[in-house]
C-alpha cells in the first residue's frame, strides 16, 4: 500500500503546475479564484492556450488528440488544472459531447465535428433537462419527427449553461413516442444554434449572474446527418456521457484551492484582538472542512486505482460517494468564504470600475459564489439520487 | 499510488478473519470468552500466539515478523468486525510499540519473546484524574533512589490493567504537573510492591483498571527511553494506537453496516421489507459514505503512523481520528436507529457495536481534542 505519488508523478504533476501558471493569464486565473464568472472571451481564450498546448483534451482518443496517461495522471492533470483556478476546458465540448462523437459517431461527423469542438471553434451546449425532466431525465418531451431528409425538431430545453454564447448544441429527442419504455425511443441530434425556430431566453439565477438559459424549439429542421450513432440509441450515448467526467466529479482540486484562499484570507482579516484565524472555533471548522477533503482526496484516489481492474465501461461504485462528499464539501468551503467575508458579504457594489470596493476587494464575489454553490448538490444527478443509486445499486435495498 | 495488499498481507488477512469468525461467529461466544477472570479467554490468546499475531510488529531478528502498521491495520480491523474482547491493543500495538520505538535490549530480550508466545501481556497507564487525554499532565511522580526509582501516585482506565504482567507507567521525574519535558516512562511489574490494581469491566465489553501507587521500587533498568523524554515518545506510540483504533473503527462499522442492511432485507412492516423506504434507504446510504471516508482516513493513519517527524505525523493521525470519529459517531446512531427495538437489546449484536464505537470514540482524544491538534497545526494541507 502506497497513498503518494511517484517521482515520476510529481514531476508529471510539476510541469503542468509550471505550464498552467505561466501560460493561463493571471488576471483570468485571479477570477476564477475569486469566484467570478467569466466573459465569453475569457473562457475561449484559457481554453485556446490549453488547447495549444494539447492540454485541452487529455481524456480523448489518442488519434483524436488525447493523451495515452494513466488514470493517476488523468486525475492529476484534473486536480491541478482546478487547484491553479484554471479554468476547464469547456466541459460540453471536452468531456461530453467530444467522447460521445469519438466513440458512436460516423468518420464523416468525426471529421467534420473533433477538430473545431477540441479547438473551441464550435462552442457546445448542452440540450438535455427540460422543464419538465430534471432528475427523470428519460421522461423529456422535446420531439423530433422525421421529414425526409430533415428532423423536425419542437420542444424545451432548460438550465442550459452558457447557451448564449453557443454555436451548437447537442440534444437529447424523442424520435419513439411509442417506444415501450421512455428510455427507448430517444436519440442524440446534433444542432447548429443559427438553424431558425431556435429561441434562447436567459435564466437569471439567485447570484444575479447569467450562466443558464432556456431554449426553445420550434419547428426546428435538423438534417438527418447529424444523427449520432442509431436512431433511438440515444439513451445510451446519453448514459456514457454522463459516467464519463467520473474522475472530475469530487472537484478536490476546486475545493483544496478554496481552502487555502478560506485560510489566507482569515490570517488577514482583522477580528477581535487579532485575526479571524485566531478564533479557535473557526480554526476548528476549517480543520473538519480540510479532514473531510483530505478523506477524500483518498478516497477519489482509490476509485482511480481501482480502474485498473475494472472493465472500462462500468460505472465505478465509488461516484456517488465522491458526488455527495465532494459537493457537500465545494459547498462548506462557499460557507466557509462567507464567515470570512462576515458584514462585508451583503455589500452588491455597481459594476462600475469607478466605484471603489466595499471592504475587500474580493468580498462582492464571496455571497454569489456562495448562492451559485448551492447548485452542486443539484446538478449532475442530485444528492438524492445518488444516495437512489447507492441504495439500489450498492446496498441491494 | 497502490491500495492492494500484497500477497502476504492478503493471507494474513483471510487467515485473522477465520480466526475471528470461528472464535465470534456465534456471538454468545463473545460473553464466554468474557466471562474469564481477566475478561478474555486465553485459550483463544494462545492462538493469536499460534498465528503470529502476537510478534505481528516485531523485528525478525527478536522472534517476531517484521510487520508495519498495514499488517496490523488489517488485524486491527478484523477485531473490529468480531468485536474482539482480547488486549491486543494493548500489549502488541502499545506495549509493543513502547518497546520496539523505546525500549533498551535487554527490555527487549526480556519481553518481546514472552509477548509474542502470549505468556505475557501488557498495559500503557497515562490517564490520571485531572489529565483527560493531555499525556504530558503527568502528577505521578518518579524519585531517584540509590539503585532506583519510587513512584507514587494514580492511574486511571488502564486498559486492560487488571491482567497484565507489567505495566508501562507515566511518571513525573522533573518540572511541573504540565510541563511537556520531565515525564519518564517505567516499565513496571505488575506484582510490584506498593501497586495495587481495582478492575472492572467497562462499558464495550472490555477490561480496565485503576492503579494506586505508593511507594513502588523499581530498579534503574525499570527506565524505558530516556530520562524526562517520555512525552515524545508516548506521542510516538499513541498515534501508532491512533491509527490501529481507526482499523477496529473501521472493521466495526463495516460489520455494523452489513448486519444493518440483513435487517433491512428482512423486516417487514406493512407488507414490505423497512429497506424498500426511502427515507431509510437514504440513511443506509450515508453510512457507507462515512465508513468509505473514514476507511480512507484510516489507510492514511496506517501510511502515517511510523512518520518519525511529529511535526508530519500528529496532524495527520489527528485528522484521520478526527473524522473516524464522526464516522463512527453516525454510523452506530444510524444502525441503532434503522433496526428499531431489536437494536436495544443486550441480546442482539448490533447495540455491543454501537457501544465500543463510542467507547472508542473517546480512546486517547475526543473529536474536539483531535481537531484542536489538526488546527493548532495550522490546517491539514500544509502539514501532510
Amino acid at each position: 500500500m502506497e497513498l503518494r505519488y511517484t517521482p515520476e508523478e510529481i514531476a508529471f504533476r510539476d510541469e503542468l503546475r509550471a505550464t498552467f501558471r505561466s501560460k493561463i493569464p493571471a488576471e483570468i486565473r485571479r477570477k476564477v479564484s475569486e469566484g467570478r464568472h467569466l466573459s465569453r472571451d475569457e473562457i475561449a481564450e484559457a481554453h485556446r492556450i490549453l488547447h495549444a498546448e494539447g492540454l485541452a483534451t487529455p481524456n480523448w482518443p489518442v488519434e483524436w488528440g488525447g493523451k495515452d496517461w494513466t488514470p493517476v495522471q488523468r486525475y492529476i492533470y484534473t486536480e491541478e488544472v482546478q487547484f491553479n483556478a484554471v479554468p476547464m476546458p469547456l466541459s460540453f465540448n471536452v468531456a461530453m459531447v467530444g467522447p460521445v462523437i469519438a466513440n458512436f459517431a460516423s468518420e464523416e461527423q468525426k471529421r467534420k465535428f473533433l477538430p473545431p469542438t477540441a479547438s473551441l471553434d464550435i462552442w457546445w451546449a448542452q440540450g438535455f433537462s427540460e422543464p419538465g425532466s430534471g432528475s427523470d431525465l428519460a421522461s423529456l418531451k422535446t420531439t423530433a419527427k422525421r421529414e425526409g431528409d430533415h428532423y423536425v425538431v419542437n420542444g424545451q430545453k432548460t438550465w442550459t449553461t452558457l447557451g448564449q454564447h453557443a454555436d451548437w448544441i447537442f440534444l437529447l429527442v424523442r424520435t419513439d413516442p411509442a417506444a415501450q419504455k421512455k428510455q427507448q425511443g430517444i436519440s442524440f441530434l446534433l444542432v447548429d444554434m443559427k438553424t431558425p425556430g431556435i429561441t434562447v431566453r436567459p435564466i437569471i439565477t439567485i447570484d444575479g449572474a447569467h450562466e443558464v438559459n432556456e431554449v426553445f424549439f420550434d419547428d426546428v429542421k435538423v438534417p438527418v446527418e447529424n444523427l449520432v450513432g442509431q436512431e433511438n440509441k440515444g439513451w445510451d450515448y446519453a448514459k456514457f456521457l454522463l459516467s464519463n467526467e467520473r474522475t472530475n466529479i469530487a472537484r478536490v482540486g476546486f475545493s483544496k484551492e478554496k481552502l487555502a484562499l478560506v485560510k489566507a484570507r482569515a490570517r488577514e482579516t482583522p477580528a477581535g484582538e487579532g485575526t479571524l484565524w485566531d478564533d479557535v472555533g473557526f480554526r476548528h471548522r476549517v480543520a473538519m472542512a480540510e479532514i473531510e477533503l483530505k478523506a477524500l482526496e483518498i478516497t477519489q484516489m482509490r476509485a482511480v486505482a481501482a480502474q485498473r481492474h475494472r472493465a472500462a465501461d462500468k460505472p465505478d461504485p465509488t461516484s456517488s460517494i465522491l458526488k455527495i462528499k465532494g459537493s457537500e464539501i465545494q459547498q462548506m468551503a462557499t460557507e466557509l468564504m462567507m464567515t470570512v467575508a462576515g458584514p462585508y458579504a451583503a455589500a452588491m457594489p455597481g459594476h462600475s470600475h469607478n466605484e471603489p470596493p466595499v471592504g475587500p476587494d474580493w468580498a462582492d464575489a464571496v455571497a454569489p459564489q456562495f448562492f451559485n454553490y448551492r447548485k452542486v448538490s443539484i446538478y449532475g444527478g442530485s444528492n438524492e439520487i445518488q444516495r437512489n443509486i447507492i441504495a439500489k445499486a450498492f446496498l441491494g435495498l | 499510488m497502490d491500495f492492494d495488499l500484497t500477497e502476504e498481507q492478503r493471507l494474513l488477512k483471510e487467515s485473522v478473519d477465520r480466526l475471528m469468525a470461528d472464535a465470534y461467529g456465534d456471538f454468545e461466544k463473545r460473553r464466554q470468552h468474557q466471562d474469564n477472570p481477566q475478561g478474555y479467554s486465553p485459550k483463544l490468546w494462545a492462538q493469536y500466539a499460534e498465528m503470529g499475531l502476537l510478534g505481528l510488529p516485531f523485528s525478525e531478528a527478536e522472534g517476531g515478523f517484521g510487520g508495519g502498521a498495514v499488517e496490523t491495520m488489517t488485524v486491527m480491523e478484523a477485531i473490529g468486525r468480531g468485536l474482539a474482547v482480547e488486549p491486543y491493543l494493548a500489549t502488541v500495538v502499545l506495549g509493543g510499540g513502547f518497546l520496539r520505538l523505546g525500549g533498551s535490549e535487554a527490555q527487549r530480550a526480556a519481553l518481546i519473546p514472552a509477548i509474542a508466545e502470549g505468556s505475557t501481556t501488557l498495559a500503557f497507564a497515562q490517564i490520571e484524574r485531572q489529565s483527560r487525554d493531555d499525556l504530558f499532565d503527568v502528577a505521578t511522580t518518579a524519585r531517584r533512589t540509590e539503585g532506583g526509582w519510587v513512584l507514587d501516585g494514580a492511574k486511571s482506565l488502564v486498559l486492560h490493567g487488571d491482567s497484565a504482567q507489567h505495566i508501562i507507567v507515566s511518571a513525573r521525574t522533573s518540572g511541573q504537573r504540565r510541563d511537556r519535558h520531565g515525564i519518564s516512562l517505567f516499565l513496571v511489574p505488575a506484582d510490584a510492591q506498593g501497586l495495587s490494581r481495582r478492575g472492572y469491566p467497562t462499558q464495550d465489553g472490555l477490561r480496565a483498571a485503576e492503579l494506586l501507587l505508593e511507594g513502588v521500587t523499581v530498579p534503574a533498568d525499570a527506565l524505558l527511553g530516556a530520562e524526562g523524554e517520555g512525552l515524545a515518545l508516548m506521542e510516538r506510540v499513541v498515534d501508532i494506537a491512533l491509527a490501529a483504533l481507526c482499523a477496529e473503527a473501521v472493521g466495526a462499522m463495516e460489520a455494523l453496516h452489513e448486519l444493518t442492511l440483513d435487517y433491512l432485507k428482512q423486516r417487514k412492516q406493512f407488507g414490505v421489507t423497512i429497506g424498500s423506504f426511502q427515507a431509510v434507504q437514504h440513511r443506509a446510504a450515508d453510512m457507507l459514505v462515512a465508513l468509505e471516508q473514514a476507511r480512507s482516513m484510516s489507510m492514511y493513519a496506517a501510511m502515517m503512523a511510523e512518520h518519525p517527524d511529529p511535526a508530519v505525523r500528529r496532524p495527520a493521525i489527528a485528522a484521520a481520528k478526527a473524522l473516524v470519529n464522526r464516522s463512527a459517531d453516525l454510523v452506530g446512531r444510524e444502525a441503532i436507529q434503522l433496526h428499531g427495538g431489536i437494536a436495544m437489546t443486550m441480546e442482539y449484536k448490533a447495540g455491543h457495536y454501537f457501544k465500543r464505537l463510542t467507547m472508542l470514540v473517546s480512546q486517547f482524544g475526543e473529536t474536539e481534542t483531535h481537531l484542536h491538534v489538526v488546527a493548532a497545526a495550522g490546517g491539514l494541507s500544509e502539514a501532510a
